[in-house]
């Protein structure tokens, strides 16, 4: 089926431009673009997250920033206390080391996930789209009032977290270790796709019915793709508060919860590599048209309406076909 | 007497003043085609309904392999043994014919929570998909997308997912429904061959096929059942050529 390999091509061709961009930024001395890369990654990582759950799974999440936020707040605090030399929350030690950071990012914001997700997939449709939402701000609205770890203020990192052998302060090695995660993020997403799981939670989008009539409750499957899909943007939560140096409430905005949305209509809802494009295109559009307008997000709005009117398939699917499902 | 497979005893079920299904007793023996007709409105789908697990009875109680069922969810009831297929085709529309049926055959093999192996190099799936797809005369369209099939072949499809559960008992809702005099024909065929693995309960408005398959036939109508018994008992009782097949033939 030569779609098939058209869709491999171009997303062969996705993840090179993404590689490729910071490098050329690099050797032209432009430290901002290898920012925007790093950017553009780990919102398509966030966005990798939510395909799972929205694209595979059909559950339109309308509260991932919520899952971003944990995991920002769990680098945030960690770092934090490291720093400080006192101990976190529960008296565990603070560190300023990404991977047991990460690991307690996936695990915290993927139990939340499940504990949210237990709760919302009793309903479907806008219901869950508006339950999702309520928690999501619910925890935006704690994250606001927490004192201890800046409120509204919102919590530097005064040290960018460190990865072994790597100087993470240098910009291009901090991408390198958010490419690598992205990367590993989107062959997690394949193998799970590719599945015996991934059959059964495809199925649970497309016909829950037919899924129980064959032995299969549909519940427990969509549960445990929605907390995969919570911890994964949970990680990509840690790396932006990494990026960025500073978590604050705004990570848990359900404008970020729009946004993920919006990466994944625009790039192509279920592909591989939708988030990816998706993410690229999102930040173009804000850095271009943003240097022109402040009305840019008017002109998303527009191109946004276009893609759900006549490419539903969004970028990867306009380029490179229906998927196949052999 | 052989243990029933499927047993109901006094099933009823009301949705506010209707009695949709009242007071149903029938079993389902090893071997056998069980026929249920009844003219529309009768309480069939609620029967299929309640049989597969989508509705619970207000009183009465569904025994299936000897076990008590009637509190036991869709899904339970099907990993028992219980193999349906729908009045409308419902398929996984984006899947292909050969991924819809082994879709059936991994529910059949256990729980969904196997994250690593590709399910399209799973041998132990993909060819016995193939042989359920072969049984039902679909082998050539294993790859063709289910929202591509036509009619007739999406209810191939419906039984062959049901054969790929190995059930103790099939549940086929109207499986001819919709198909033309040639198909319905090469169904008839499909389902006699079908009764040598489990008994079938077979709900279904053409009655050439009900009176060329069925072992036993009983009448629903208005939630009741009015008679049960051979096709020529059927075809002679009064009762029921009043309220169907008078009907059927005015």
């Amino acid at each position: 089926m030569p779609r098939i390999g058209r869709e491999q091509g171009l997303n062969l061709g996705l993840a090179l431009a993404l590689l490729a961009a910071p490098l050329v930024a690099l050797a032209l001395a432009e430290p901002f673009y290898i920012t925007l890369a790093t950017r553009i990654a780990i919102l398509a990582l966030a966005a990798v997250g939510l395909n799972l759950a929205l694209g595979l799974g059909g559950m339109v999440s309308f509260g991932h920033a919520a899952y971003f936020g944990i995991g920002g707040y769990v680098a945030g605090i960690m770092a934090h206390h490291a720093f400080m030399g006192t101990p976190g929350p529960l008296g565990i030690p603070g560190t300023g080391q990404m991977l047991p950071i990460w690991a307690m990012a996936m695990v915290i914001s993927g139990v939340v996930a499940a504990v949210i997700g237990a709760l919302s997939l009793r309903t479907s449709g806008i219901f869950f789209i508006m339950i999702t939402l309520a928690f999501a701000q619910m925890l935006y609205y704690f994250a606001l009032s927490w004192p201890a770890y800046g409120g509204e203020d919102g919590l530097p990192i005064f040290r960018r977290n460190a990865f072994p052998g790597l100087n993470t302060m240098r910009p291009i090695q901090f991408f390198a270790v958010v490419y690598v995660a992205l990367m590993l993020a989107i062959g997690v997403f394949a193998m799970l796709r590719e599945s015996r799981f991934g059959a059964a939670l495809m199925a649970a989008r497309q016909n829950p019915a037919r899924l129980a009539a064959l032995g299969t409750a549909p519940f427990g499957v969509m549960l445990v793709g929605f907390a995969i899909s919570g911890a994964i943007t949970g990680l990509a939560g840690a790396l932006m508060a990494d990026l960025t140096r500073f978590v604050s409430p705004a990570m848990m905005a359900w404008t970020l919860s729009g946004e993920l949305i919006v990466i994944i209509l625009l790039g192509g809802t279920g592909r591989l590599f939708g988030p990816v494009a998706g993410a690229a295109l999102l930040v173009g559009f804000e850095v271009v048209f943003g240097g022109m307008t402040e009305h840019w997000q008017l002109l998303l709005g527009i191109v946004l309406l276009l893609v759900v009117l006549f490419a539903r398939g969004g970028l990867i699917g306009t380029l490179a076909g229906r998927e196949g499902h052999g | 007497m052989a243990e029933a497979a499927l047993a109901l005893e006094d099933v009823a079920i009301t949705f506010g003043a209707l009695k949709a299904v009242d007071g149903v007793s029938l079993t389902l023996m090893p071997g056998e085609i069980h026929a249920l007709i009844g003219p529309n409105g009768a309480g069939k789908s609620t029967l299929m309904g309640l049989i597969s697990g989508s509705l619970r009875p207000d009183r009465g109680r569904i025994t299936f392999g000897g076990r008590d069922v009637t509190a036991l969810p869709v899904a339970a009831r099907a990993r028992l043994g219980l193999g349906r297929s729908f009045q409308v085709s419902s398929l996984i529309p984006e899947f292909s014919a050969r991924r819809n049926v082994m879709l059936a055959l991994q529910s059949r093999a256990g729980h969904p929570f196997h994250f690593f192996r590709p399910v399209r190099h799973d041998r132990a799936l993909t060819t016995s998909a193939e042989a359920c797809l072969a049984e039902v005369g679909l082998a050539l369209r294993a790859h063709v997308r289910a929202a591509e099939l036509s009619h007739g072949e999406r209810r191939r499809l419906e039984i062959a997912m049901a054969l790929a559960l190995a059930p103790s008992a099939f549940l086929l809702d109207e499986p001819m429904a919709g198909l033309g005099a040639e198909g319905t024909a090469d169904l008839v065929e499909v389902l006699d061959r079908l009764r040598a693995r489990a008994p079938i309960l077979l709900v279904e408005h053409d009655m050439d096929a009900v009176f060329a398959l069925a072992d036993r036939v009983s009448v629903l109508a208005s939630g009741r059942l009015i008679a049960t018994g051979t096709v020529a008992e059927i075809r002679q009782d009064a009762a029921v050529r009043t309220a169907y097949l008078g009907e059927a033939a005015s």
